[in-house]
């Protein structure tokens, strides 16, 4: 015989428990992979903006292109104040840059490439792109300055809304949750009010009921959890090894660190502490009703 | 002990089921209250433990002003009323060991302790043999002196018993009446509801008598315990 160890509520002969492990697994699932893809189009952000920010890139026209003109030009960009360091890239590294765009062929047929030349900035330091192709222009005609903060700016606030949206849609699952979580409790204080009353008649704090209710929604909170993080590390973990055969720069890489995947865990760690706090509260807000 | 002032008791806005119930119980003393269906006895005793506030009047329970005190200082009024329900409230999937515990362990009692103390407590009630039987295997007799054992196992000092010895044999009755005599002797505050005349002359305690939601209080053998306030004797 073995005292204490059985709740005082017979929760599992109460049907509206059974749903809710599948209910918090299916928001586990997508709140995981909402997680997932925030945390990669975050990454991917970071990866952008460290690699480009403080860049500008200037293009030369193939006719232009001479080592002259290259020269004049590094010459006075090197002049520029905010510029740190200027490299003229090699024809194979920027004919490199082009292979995963155009293809070998379309390269291979003649197709006019301009001479690039990579410029570093100062940290801060802010260049009028359009002031400074006039500038090279009256040297190097048809010279052209690619600033990067554009199309990156752009980029970047696109990503930040991205992620902003998933963070959006983890809340509302997360609230889903608490709702359903409402329910399945008040269900529960419905279908054992006469044991609740008879515990309360015996002195019981609304703690010790409360803590019977939050033991239980961590019980089937972590059930539904743990089988919702399954699922979803299963499709990330298929998404990496899909992911893997494509060779697209313009892809962001679909897969997390370790660090990552640690941190993913937020999401059913959550989830739980979700299902007993709601459960508590709502626990606790109905026994102040009683005398 | 247990002093009711003027107390009325109505249900949202029906009409009032107890209305002006004045009297005190002293420490220690034993009474039966009585009163025909429909009298107000199950409402008095909710009010007696604390199920249900009054609608008026003052309840002053362990010299503590009901009205007065916080509620969140009731459950431990509460661990001193040991109550028997008239429909017994035993928990279906315990056992009758877990059922009997089940006060102890709200209040934080140690489960070895708690153990031997509920098996005890079950031998000296006849039930020995099925400690870990469940009510729904169980007689209604047996599950009688389960809630029974349930309501004392806390060594209450008010003990409020609802018909406690409706479904048991006559010898049985009396073998119940006994231990609550004992529990009497012991200190604690006894009130049985019962509509048993035989058992209220038998043992002779004085008796609180509802009708139509008043109440008067009327001497049986021995009546020295009982203070009439505005009941009449």
């Amino acid at each position: 015989m073995m005292l204490g160890h059985r709740a005082d509520l017979p929760f599992d002969r109460d049907q509206s428990t059974r749903f809710l492990p599948w209910i918090v697994a299916l928001m586990v699932f997508l709140g995981a992979l909402m997680f997932a893809g925030a945390m990669v189009v975050s990454d991917t952000i970071d990866s952008w903006d460290s690699t480009l920010t403080g860049r500008m890139t200037v293009q030369v026209p193939k006719d232009s292109a001479t080592d002259a003109a290259t020269g004049t030009l590094v010459t006075l960009l090197s002049a520029t104040p905010g510029v740190t360091a200027v490299r003229p890239v090699p024809a194979n590294e920027a004919r490199a840059l082009l292979v995963p765009w155009l293809g070998e062929e379309v390269l291979d047929s003649g197709l006019p490439i301009p001479a690039l030349i990579d410029v570093e900035l100062a940290a801060g330091a802010r260049l009028d792109a359009s002031l400074l192709t006039a500038r090279l222009s009256q040297s190097v005609p048809g010279t052209t300055v690619d600033d990067h903060r554009v199309w990156l700016s752009a980029l970047i606030n696109l990503g930040r809304a991205i992620e902003i949206l998933a963070f959006i849609i983890l809340g509302l699952i997360a609230s889903s949750a608490i709702v359903a979580v409402i329910f399945t409790t008040r269900s529960g204080l419905a279908v054992h009010a006469a044991i609740i009353e008879l515990l309360h008649q015996m002195g019981a704090h609304d703690t010790y009921i409360a803590g019977q209710f939050q033991i239980q929604a961590m019980k089937l909170s972590l059930r539904g959890g743990i089988a919702g993080t399954a699922a979803a590390a299963i499709v990330l973990l298929a998404f990496a090894w899909v992911g893997r055969g494509i060779d697209a720069a313009f892809l962001p890489p679909v897969t997390l660190t370790i660090a990552e995947w640690i941190t993913l865990l937020i999401v059913p760690a959550g989830a739980v502490a979700i299902a007993m706090f709601t459960a508590r509260v709502t626990v606790m807000r109905a026994l102040t009703r009683m005398p | 002990m247990l002093r009711f002032e003027n107390v009325g008791m109505r249900y949202g806005i029906g009409p009032e089921i107890l209305r002006d119930i004045s009297f005190s119980l002293p420490p220690g003393s034993f009474h039966f209250l009585t009163g025909s269906s429909g009298a107000g006895k199950t409402t008095l005793l909710k009010l007696m433990y604390l199920a249900l506030r009054p609608t008026r009047g003052l309840v002053h329970l362990f010299d503590k002003d009901i009205s007065l005190t916080p509620r969140d200082d009731l459950p431990a009024l509460r661990r001193r009323i040991g109550v028997v329900f008239q429909d017994f409230r035993l928990i279906d999937h315990l056992t009758a060991v877990e059922n009997v515990a089940l006060p102890l362990r709200v209040n934080g009692g140690r489960h070895a302790e708690i153990d031997s103390h509920v098996r005890e407590l079950l031998s000296w009630v006849g039930l020995g043999d099925r400690l870990d039987a469940r009510p729904s295997t169980l007689s209604g007799g047996q599950q009688q002196r389960i809630a029974i054992a349930r309501a004392v196992i806390n060594r209450p000092r008010l003990l409020l018993a609802d018909e406690p010895t409706g479904n048991v044999d006559d010898h049985i009755a009396v073998r119940l009446m006994h231990l609550f005599e004992e529990l009497n002797r012991a200190g604690t505050t006894v009130v049985i509801a019962t509509h048993n005349h035989a058992l209220i002359e038998e043992f002779g305690h004085p008796v609180l008598q509802l009708d139509n939601g008043e109440l008067a209080v009327r001497r049986n053998i021995q009546a020295p315990a009982v203070s009439p306030g505005t009941g009449k004797t």
